[in-house]
């Protein structure tokens, strides 16, 4: 017997574990999926279990019955990933038994020329502000199409609605005014064009 | 879901417990496998009443899940498990997972605490659907039971249909007492979840094109051809006769090719023949058929048959492009993509260049000429090994199925019995399941009364599952369990050698039982043996004898499992056996290595 291996690729260094681990270098990407899904007891938690249970990420997440004869909600995930692992994530989600259909909405978007699908978020804003900042606020809401939905002498609440970077910007530049809580729905998306999901 | 009900099937009025019943006996099934509890016992006062389904009390709800793999491995049909709520659900989890992995039709049905009281904490309460549903293909809490029997006939259909799998159906007690409308399985329309079963006719084309031009061709196959059923074995076999390829298999498609054809080249993967994983490397067009590209297979995934064009066939659309990347992926059933592709091959006059073929055939003689396999026999002690060849040669002409536990006794299983047909061979693949293998063997018995059933055990891991002996004493399953002993957890171990230093923490079974006084104990006969010219007489008394044996087979203690491909190599960097001294396995990760563990 020989008293030493033979490697017929003495190149390789072995890194001793049970595993073999590769770094990935792929580009991460975000993407925009919608899903169609009966609208059943525990359909979000497996949803959002396949999600933690493999590692996906989820930047947001919105559901709604939207079909209410057929018992049927829409999800929207906008989720980051390699494209290989945006792949598996579209698989993995339509082989669950309550899923009725997933599309890619950013890769339907890029196949018809656009940048992105059709994206807004909708965010109730509270500002308690008395003296110069309410009139501040006032005149920046109406800058940003806000609309005030409840007031007292002492605060404000504003509904605004429309891509998720004017929601950011609105916040950000209102809360040295006396800004006190911020509630946001995630994004509801859709394709442009006459063609459904 | 979405299916719904069908008009013009007549209902029958009945309590839950009774369509539980009903469901099962219109489902086909015959044997079920489960330990009762306060949360089922409406449905056990039905089961006393009738005979049409046998029921088999187990020891321990693991053993259940386990029994019911082994019987829908061996049967094709799906094992049913029927479990208490709290402790007896969450004892299935192992069992559901185990089946998870390696595709196994399980309808695992567990009672529940009554509607009212869940939530609450109450006494065996544990959110079932919850903790079940990373470990099932679906599962269902019912919560009207007008609904009962819809759910349990999807739970079969779900099951069965597309990649198999298991489900649970939790009942709560109270619907199991409540009276409502029982309708049979064709009154339903399952609903959209019909996985697609026929492969795309442009990529199959595409595929046995690039098929007829290979120069170094491969079929590697897997578990999804054993689960596509006996006519998708018939195809496969058909396409290895019309174009003579090459064919391995993983740990999951034994049996798919009999392991006596002229074609086959042994398993593949980190414990595979040199054969089958140097083909696999130097292979130009590579078909995969019902395999997933696991880890144990692959090895360094850089380096995983760099020159190949790979043709993916599975039912499930997740597990293409998963791990490897596939240049002509077929989405579909392996026996409905087979049909096709064999009927395309026979008309077609297109073959490979025979002087390609036939350059490959002589290169795959000399890798075979390695003998990887080989191993020095001793005539003191027992080598692992040829036990698993003696029990092999007394057995091959008899009806026989065999099970392991997971380990090395289980890599030497699968590389020296020789499988010659799908569904005689049932391990634990995907999960690696200690105590997988007397149980399943007890679920195989059962389907298979008259049969021969050995599960190949470890000293180990029957450990952990030995309580079910009392039950296959108590249901006349004569199983045999032939225990390869080398006093240590071989696997681990070898791991240890290998990765660790030779520091051999806490894999050395200290306090062994006494397999033979054990055997004895719950009913079943005991026999043991240490010297090799005794061995054939040991294993011929362990086929002989009627009931359930423990055969304990004391072999040399500290045997590895060789070839293997060190973890994070490539295919073409094997360690074979003669290579494999004490000193040169301990080295065969340098310093460097071990710091990176």
């Amino acid at each position: 017997m020989t008293k030493t291996i033979h490697n017929q690729n003495k190149i390789v260094t072995p890194p001793a574990s049970a595993y073999f681990i590769e770094k990935n270098l792929d580009v991460v990407v975000q993407h925009t999926l919608s899903v169609l899904v009966d609208n059943e007891a525990g359909v979000l938690a497996r949803v959002i279990g396949l999600f933690s249970g493999r590692g996906y990420n989820i930047e947001s997440l919105t559901v709604s019955e939207t079909e209410h004869e057929k018992h049927l909600s829409r999800i929207t995930i906008i989720s980051k990933g390699t494209p290989k692992v945006l792949e598996q994530i579209k698989r993995q989600l339509e082989r669950m038994v309550p899923v009725h259909r997933v599309v890619d909405l950013t890769l339907v978007a890029h196949s018809k020329g656009h940048e992105k699908p059709l994206e807004r978020e909708l965010a109730l804003v509270k500002v308690a502000a008395v003296g110069e900042h309410r009139v501040e606020s006032l005149r920046l809401a109406e800058a940003f199409g806000a609309i005030v939905t409840d007031a007292t002498t002492e605060h404000f609440i504003f509904e605004i609605t429309g891509r998720q970077q004017k929601v950011e910007q609105f916040i950000s530049i209102i809360s040295p005014l006396g800004l006190v809580e911020v509630c946001r729905t995630g994004i509801a998306a859709m394709n442009r064009g006459p063609e459904g999901m | 879901m979405a299916s719904t009900k069908k008009s013009g099937t007549e209902g029958r009025e009945m309590t839950g417990a009774e369509m539980v019943v009903q469901a099962m006996i219109d489902n086909g099934v015959t044997d079920l496998f489960g330990y009762p509890g306060g949360a089922v016992l409406p449905i056990y006062d039905e089961l006393h009443q009738q005979d049409r389904i046998r029921h088999i009390l187990v020891r321990h709800e693991q053993g259940a899940g386990h029994a019911a793999e082994g019987y829908a491995r061996s049967t094709g049909k799906p094992g049913v498990v029927l479990v208490t709520s709290g402790p007896g659900a969450t004892n299935t989890v192992t069992p559901l997972q185990d089946a998870l992995m390696d595709s196994i039709p399980l309808v695992c049905i567990t009672g529940q605490v009554p509607t009212p009281l869940i939530g609450s904490d109450a006494f065996q309460e544990c959110d079932t659907v919850g903790i079940t549903r990373p470990c099932t293909k679906h599962n269902w809490l019912v919560d009207d039971v007008n609904e009962l029997s819809r759910i349990l006939h999807e739970a079969f259909h779900v099951a069965t249909s597309g990649r198999p799998g298991p489900v649970v159906v939790d009942v709560p007690k109270d619907i199991q007492f409540a009276t409502g409308t029982y309708f049979p399985p064709d009154a339903f329309d399952m609903g959209h979840y019909q996985p697609r079963t026929q492969g795309d006719m442009d990529k199959i084309r595409e595929a046995v094109d690039l098929m007829m031009s290979a120069k170094r061709p491969i079929l590697y196959t897997g578990g999804g051809v054993i689960n596509s059923g006996s006519e998708a074995t018939k195809l496969l076999r058909e396409l290895v006769a019309l174009t003579n390829f090459p064919i391995t298999s993983t740990l999951m498609g034994l049996g798919c090719y009999p392991a006596s054809g002229d074609n086959w080249l042994g398993m593949l993967g980190m414990h595979g023949t040199y054969e089958a994983n140097m083909t696999m490397h130097d292979c130009d067009v590579m078909v995969c058929i019902g395999a997933r590209f696991d880890d144990r297979i692959t090895g360094r995934l850089d380096a995983f048959a760099p020159e190949a064009k790979k043709i993916h066939i599975d039912v499930d659309p997740s597990s293409i492009n998963k791990v490897v990347h596939a240049d002509v992926p077929i989405i579909g059933d392996v026996a409905a993509v087979l049909k096709e592709m064999v009927a395309l091959v026979k008309n077609t006059k297109a073959r490979p260049k025979a002087s390609d073929m036939k350059k490959w055939w002589e290169q795959i003689d000399q890798w075979r000429a390695r003998k990887s396999l080989s191993y020095k026999p001793n005539p003191d002690v027992i080598m692992p090994q040829m036990a698993i060849e003696r029990l092999y040669a007394l057995t091959k002409d008899l009806d026989t199925y065999i099970t392991t536990e997971v380990g090395q006794h289980q890599m030497w299983a699968a590389q020296f019995y020789g499988f010659d047909e799908p569904n005689r061979w049932m391990t634990s693949g995907g999960l690696g399941t200690m105590g997988y293998g007397l149980p399943a063997a007890l679920g195989v018995q059962i389907a298979h009364p008259d049969a021969l059933v050995v599960d190949i055990a470890g000293d180990a891991s029957i450990q952990m599952c030995i309580q079910e002996m009392s039950c296959a004493v108590q249901h006349n399953a004569p199983i045999k369990i032939m225990i390869l002993n080398n006093e240590y957890m071989g696997m681990v171990r070898q791991w240890q050698q290998l990765l660790h230093g030779n520091r051999l923490s806490h894999s050395y079974t200290e306090a062994m039982p006494d397999f033979v006084k054990l055997a004895e104990a719950y009913g079943g006969h005991g026999i043991r043996c240490t010297k090799p010219s005794q061995l054939d007489d040991a294993i011929m008394e362990m086929i002989e004898t009627p009931g359930p044996v423990i055969f304990d087979c004391c072999v040399v203690t500290l045997a590895n499992c060789f070839p293997m491909i060190p973890s994070g190599k490539a295919h073409n960097e094997m360690l074979l056996p003669d290579e494999a001294t004490d000193e040169a396995v301990g080295s065969v990760i340098d310093e460097k290595g071990k710091a990176l563990v």
